[in-house]
């Protein structure tokens, strides 16, 4: 993933996510770790999340990103990461629409 | 991820310098590594291609799975000169990935006319690259011809550890500028690192073809960083 010349910081997920750190909000971090097929979005690329289920990034075309969300809100509360999947083989994957016929892997973790 | 680790990344990010995020997929530990520093082992082989390629990924190593994520710098080109070959170069470094800028404080030459939708500086070198300062991700290519605008920016880029210096003119031009550059104070290594005739030789005669060379010349040089100690390719 390049980053731009100079950094989008008002869109930036990262800078976002660090700024929420620093309003005390609790936060977790969802990358994209390994994609198959017509993945809509490159590997390394993010989704941030709050408690209260604010989010920016992506790590689809917005075909995943709600499921990703209240993943991730289980996320903060537990402090455990999770391997997420989807992709046309699994029927919830398929529920939620991931229909461009990829498959994509997304880690989702704390920050601290 | 690790809160410091985040405002570490951030840090180098603002900064336009590499950086990877090295997570260990199976306890969630991740820390940050920068370019140049030393990780041993099939981790440490798989992060300088990450380094090389930009290209994020899993790798198994030591029993373990890390997922690199690479974060590099957007590469840009600052050219001086708002001549005819950079009117062909602008374009077509742009849609390799390679976004421009040109200085020229000539104002005849640096117009908008001439060069639609490219950040163009109509002033010298020495005033620019002081708001813009060159990196080690800027490639530099200075194509006046003219010392007086030539020299300071070469000089510049030597110093940034630009990933590529190019400088318009034949061996004996160069041989000149060499003098020049070494009274300003370049060691003789730094200005080895110059390609002088500019672009790689594939014979180019018009200047649309030069900037081709030119442009080729750019990435050869981007994607062979680190491979050789003087940066020097080609």
């Amino acid at each position: 993933m390049n980053d731009s010349l100079y950094l989008d910081e008002a869109r930036d997920p990262l800078i976002i996510a660090e700024g929420w750190m620093k309003d005390g909000k609790d936060v977790a971090i969802a990358t994209v770790v390994e994609t198959w097929g017509s993945a809509p979005r490159p590997v390394g690329s993010h989704l941030v999340i709050d408690a209260e289920g604010n989010f920016h990034g992506s790590v689809s075309g917005g075909c995943v990103e709600g499921a990703v969300v209240s993943e991730a809100i289980d996320v903060i509360d537990s402090g455990k990461a999770k391997m997420l999947e989807f992709g046309v083989a699994d029927e919830t994957a398929w529920q939620v629409g991931l229909s461009c016929g990829g498959r994509i892997k997304v880690y989702v973790e704390r920050l601290g | 991820m690790d809160p410091y680790a985040l405002k570490t990344l951030n840090a180098e990010r603002r900064a336009r310098r590499a950086a990877i995020l090295v997570t260990d997929l199976g306890d969630g530990r991740d820390r940050i590594v920068r370019e140049g520093d030393q990780v041993a082992g099939d981790l440490g082989a798989a992060i300088a291609r990450a380094f090389r390629s930009g290209n994020s990924g899993s790798v198994e190593a030591e029993g373990r799975t890390f997922f690199l994520n690479a974060h590099l710098p957007q590469p840009r080109l600052v050219v001086i000169g708002a001549v005819h070959i950079s009117q062909a170069l602008a374009p077509m470094a742009k849609i390799a990935g390679y976004p421009v800028e040109i200085i020229d404080p000539r104002t005849a030459f640096a117009t908008p006319d001439r060069f639609p939708d490219v950040a163009l500086h109509a002033e010298w070198p020495e005033d620019v690259l002081k708001r813009h300062p060159l990196d080690s991700y800027t490639a530099l290519a200075a194509v006046t011809h003219d010392p007086k605008i030539d020299d300071f920016a070469l000089k510049a880029a030597l110093d940034a550890n630009c990933f590529y210096v190019g400088a318009l003119g034949s061996r004996k031009t160069h041989a000149k500028r060499v003098e020049r550059l070494l009274a300003l104070g370049a060691t003789a290594d730094q200005i080895a690192r110059i390609h002088a005739p500019i672009g790689l030789d594939i014979g180019a005669a018009s200047p649309a073809e030069i900037a081709v060379a030119v442009l080729a010349q750019t990435i050869h040089a981007f994607r062979s960083r680190g491979l050789d100690a003087k940066g020097a390719v080609a």
